[in-house]
């Protein structure tokens, strides 16, 4: 029989009824009702380390991250970890996250906090200026363009297809041909 | 990746080169071990460093950085020579009886250049790289392989230099184990034994990146290794979405699904279509490609909608187009920066401070701009670079914004990996205070933009205006509220626009705002929309493909075609048709990924690459439908450098010349920078160790996920730089030491490492040491500079001619107890 994370639960269940036919597994049923997951509603995730494609259970309790650790139901990974897709418990809850939008101002030597709405509209107008300005056109040849090459961006190998998508959907309605990512270094 | 992670396990032989799972992927490990274990595979390392992967080998090979394609070479003349390839499969499935143009010539004939170069302009002119065609205007074939003009005559010829006592005298390998390995590697050439191979940055990081895999491709096709199981060339990559990303197209040479971005010269769709899809006169030939039209008439579909019509040309003329010779890519990014040429700049989810090639120059290039923005979850050495070393901030006029996102486990997606398996993950969390997902921040930023060119108009506002953005419900300004990625995703796939009452395809009724269930019914005409059409099939009406759990696995081969959903058309081993013979029998029964079913007519298996009969039968096709032609290529006039791969040394190396074709030192077709921080040396007392950058388990890429985790960062704390035995004592140095490792570009301390992973090697009479760095750390954290900066700020600004992927496996440093 293959051995499945679900049926490895519905085992795990029989051994705590055998224990109530004598068989003492008490240290087992201890361990059971301490275990952070209890309780907790578990979701499946996929490694956002290297490209293997490790599927990942976290738990959740009280909108908070209790547990991470490997799916046996996964193929690719039938469980298993490295250090860093161990560690995503960490990723989950992290002290050094920046958890509001900073804005440095031209000359500062220093950071301050920016609300989205301010950050948002001051980068969209950056954005049309220096479209504005440097949009081309034509180019010396004559030929339809449509470009600009004042703006450019790198990045997304991080990002999910869906967001990835619309990304560049939005960077070439901008203009942009200098668009580039992780897979070219 | 041509197979999968799981499939690794079915191999004979493993060669690892160019990579180390065992670090950097150490679960594709667990295969590779499976394979040793249940098969008795045999596990291959070629590298310069004794790596962790090495530790699980059944043989080592140490090489000097930077000569793989004299190893690989010298492997195909010890396969020629000793009659090794597989007969039937490169008679039938490789160009190799091809006969080419008479007037091309080869290295050995032009002084270390083929046929067509110019060196003014660095590059070739390709005339004299083709086939010699027929009345019928396909190539002309010597099926007995004699003729001195045919592929395989002319393979022979290029590498009968690359003897055994010429690859170790290069490469620095040992000549007993050099052949050792060829012996493994080139056992497989039989119908019944297969090798994999799996490479990482460790090829594509050099200025012959490409050809080193060339190379392999090469040797895969001789030993009929391509498209079985346990075979093909497995590029190991780096990120658990880069495969994702490129298949969106976030690269300048590429829309989505590796359709080309059009130049100034496709001067409208017609010219577009023409100038890209492959024709062909191969009767046998499904050319696959020649449905280009087909994906890229639905992909602006998708992204124009209705605006897009037949009359206004789809609205082609809204996409960007880089002139003709405008080459985008990244190193290109940070010299126009550097010359003050870009203004804006988005680091999305990257910290290039760190990554990129020469950091000096690039984050001297950052404090050019006008304007930054930082997408990420941590402040970082691009974000706060005006505050690193070397910075005086007063000067610095560069508005930088931080906006910080949502991780991995706090919104809902699929991601890729490098079996191009899709697979959907969830939203466990919200984000942390006032993180955004990045689908959001994308939602704003589109929203913003248009309402202010609705406003105040600009230029040329209607891609802007005239964009599709339908996901999800508006709010009373119109602005989508969140971005359902359902929603996307269904994009992504393709729906039909209008009614089709009978698909000229199979025939069948489809309704307008059905999902298109394949990419094989995507039509030219406007009537399907399609964002990406090699996801096309991933979120169909019957559901979300990539969500799927299913663990069977009919074939036993580990292929799990229920468990997710991986492009094209969920088949999971590419190339398959060159599994089986070409009556469609599988060449090894026991792995067999696909098989002709003649009583049904159809395939079973793995889904076959194309529905139609293996070559021999009626209607019969050659198995590689991405080809024009077919066939495998060993003979690739696509490439910038060569239509057959060469060795030239590094940029930078310990030699004055190259030693197998003198007038050519480099890479005859790279471009070099002029930029004053573009320095470089070669053959140059003051940098006499060959430097090499590399990767641990326990970081990753730059290390801003990685460093800011405690459990990781305290198990790989700082920067350290791996010396042998004997340049450590020729250099006074001990483990523990500081250490002051510098190139021509810039310096960095670093913790030394004495170890007997490195050992020096005897090249050309000369002995060699390789100073090896781990480039996971920057200035910026931990903050009290523990950890040391990037190795990359020794890395030189230069790239592969084809990619532009940047050489930071192979330069010269000098290494100095601080």
């Amino acid at each position: 029989m293959e051995l499945t994370r679900r049926s490895f639960l519905k085992i795990s269940t029989g051994a705590l009824l055998l224990s109530s036919l004598g068989l003492n597994l008490e240290p087992t049923k201890a361990y059971a009702a301490e275990l952070r997951t209890k309780g907790a509603k578990e979701t499946t995730t996929v490694c956002p380390y290297c490209s293997v494609g490790c599927s990942i259970i976290v738990s959740v309790k009280d909108g908070k991250v209790v547990n991470t650790e490997g799916d046996p139901d996964g193929p690719i990974n039938e469980g298993a970890l490295c250090p860093k897709g161990a560690s995503i418990y960490q990723m989950a809850n992290n002290p050094y996250r920046v958890t509001e939008p900073l804005y440095r101002a031209p000359g500062s030597n220093q950071w301050k906090k920016i609300s989205w709405d301010e950050a948002l509209d001051k980068i969209a107008k950056l954005i049309k200026q220096t479209r504005d300005k440097n949009f081309i056109v034509k180019n010396e040849k004559g030929q339809v363009v449509n470009r600009v090459d004042a703006i450019a961006h790198v990045g997304s190998a991080a990002l999910d297809n869906e967001e990835c998508y619309i990304l560049q959907k939005l960077l070439r309605s901008w203009g942009l041909v200098y668009i580039e990512h992780q897979a070219r270094i | 990746m041509t197979n999968q992670y799981t499939d690794l396990k079915n191999a004979d032989v493993i060669l690892i080169m160019g990579g180390n799972p065992a670090e950097n992927h150490p679960v594709a490990m667990k295969w590779i071990m499976r394979a040793k274990e249940q098969r008795g595979a045999k596990l291959v390392v070629v590298d310069p460093r004794f790596t962790r992967t090495a530790a699980k080998a059944d043989l080592y090979v140490p090489i000097r950085s930077g000569t793989d394609i004299v190893f690989l070479g010298g492997l195909i003349k010890y396969i020629i020579d000793n009659n090794l390839y597989f007969k039937d499969y490169v008679l039938n499935y490789t160009d190799a009886s091809f006969l080419v143009d008479p007037n091309f010539k080869l290295p050995d004939e032009l002084d270390g250049v083929f046929s067509g170069y110019d060196e003014k302009k660095r590059a070739y002119d390709k005339a004299t790289w083709k086939f010699q065609l027929d009345e019928n205007g396909i190539p002309k074939k010597d099926p007995t392989l004699q003729d001195p003009h045919c592929v395989f005559q002319l393979l022979r010829k290029i590498y009968s230099r690359y003897t055994l006592d010429v690859v170790s005298n290069i490469t620095g390998a040992p000549k007993d184990k050099i052949e050792e390995c060829y012996k493994i590697l080139a056992s497989t050439g039989k119908p019944d034994k297969v090798m994999t191979e799996c490479y990482a940055m460790g090829w594509t990081q050099h200025t012959v990146g490409a050809q080193n895999i060339r190379a392999m491709s090469i040797i895969q096709l001789l030993l009929g290794n391509m498209g079985m199981a346990g075979g093909g060339i497995n590029a190991l990559r780096g990120e658990s979405n880069v495969q994702g990303s490129t298949d969106a197209g976030l690269l300048f040479h590429i829309l989505t699904g590796y359709n080309p971005t059009p130049v100034a010269s496709d001067v409208d769709l017609k010219t577009y279509i023409e100038k890209y899809t492959p024709k062909t006169k191969e009767p046998k030939s499904l050319n696959w490609l020649s449905n280009r039209p087909k994906y890229i008439v639905s992909y602006l579909k998708a992204i124009y909608g209705d605006k897009a019509t037949k009359e206004n040309d789809y609205c082609y003329s809204y996409l960007p187009k880089r002139d003709d010779t405008q080459n985008c890519s990244w190193l290109m990014i940070f010299d126009q920066m550097y010359k003050g040429k870009i203004k804006g700049f988005f680091a999305w989810g990257q910290n290039p401070a760190c990554s990129g090639a020469n950091s000096n120059k690039t984050r001297q290039a950052l404090a050019k701009l006008d304007w930054l923005v930082c997408v990420n979850l941590w402040d970082n050495e691009t974000s706060s670079f005006w505050k690193g070393p070397g910075m005086d901030s007063k000067k610095i006029k560069t508005e930088v914004f931080f906006l910080p996102c949502a991780a991995s486990v706090e919104k809902e997606g699929s991601v890729t990996n490098s079996g191009r398996i899709a697979q959907w993950r969830y939203k466990a969390v919200n984000p942390p205070g006032k993180c955004m997902p990045d689908a959001e921040i994308i939602n704003e930023l589109y929203f913003r933009v248009k309402k202010l060119y609705e406003k105040e108009k600009g230029a040329f506002p209607d891609p802007i205006l005239h964009l599709t953005w339908d996901y999800g419900e508006k709010d009373k300004n119109g602005k989508i509220k969140h971005v359902d990625v359902h929603k996307v995703a269904k994009e992504i796939n393709g729906y039909f626009t209008a009614d089709v009452p009978e698909h000229p395809n199979d025939k069948k009724a489809y309704k307008k705002g059905q999902q298109v269930p394949s990419f094989a019914l995507l039509l030219d005409d406007g009537r399907t929309a399609c964002g990406n059409w090699i996801y096309c099939g991933s979120y169909t009406d019957a559901g979300n493909m990539m969500a799927r759990r299913g663990k069977e696995d009919p074939t036993g081969l580990g292929l799990f075609p229920n468990w997710a959903w991986s492009w094209p058309v969920n088949r999971r081993i590419i190339y398959n048709r060159a599994s089986v013979d070409p009556q469609g029998n599988p060449w090894d029964p026991k792995r067999a990924v696909i098989k002709w079913d003649a009583a049904n007519k159809k395939w079973v298996g793995d889904i076959a690459d194309g529905p139609q009969p293996p070559l021999a039968l009626e209607g019969g096709k050659l198995p590689f439908i991405m080809k024009p032609l077919g066939v495998g290529a060993i003979f690739g006039p696509g490439m910038a450098d060569g239509p057959f791969p060469v060795h030239y040394e590094p940029l930078e190396c310990p030699f004055q010349e190259n030693p197998l074709y003198k007038k050519h030192r480099i890479n005859p077709t790279v471009k070099l920078f002029d930029a004053d921080t573009d320095v470089f040396v070669y053959c140059d007392t003051r940098y006499p160790y060959v430097g090499t950058t590399y990767r641990v388990t326990e970081h990753w890429q730059t290390g801003v996920m990685t460093r800011h985790t405690d459990w990781l960062r305290e198990l790989e704390p700082q920067i350290f730089a791996e010396i042998d035995p004997v340049l450590a004592k020729e250099k006074g140095i001990k483990s523990g030491d500081k250490v002051i490792v510098s190139s021509a570009r810039g310096k960095l301390w670093a913790i030394a490492i004495i170890t007997p992973r490195l050992q020096p090697m005897k090249v050309l009479g000369q002995t060699i040491h390789i100073v090896g760095l781990p480039w996971h750390y920057g200035w910026k954290f931990p903050e009290d500079g523990s950890g040391g900066d990037s190795a990359n700020l020794l890395t030189p600004t230069i790239g592969d001619p084809n990619t532009m992927i940047p050489e930071s496996k192979a330069f010269m440093v000098n290494i100095e107890k601080a």
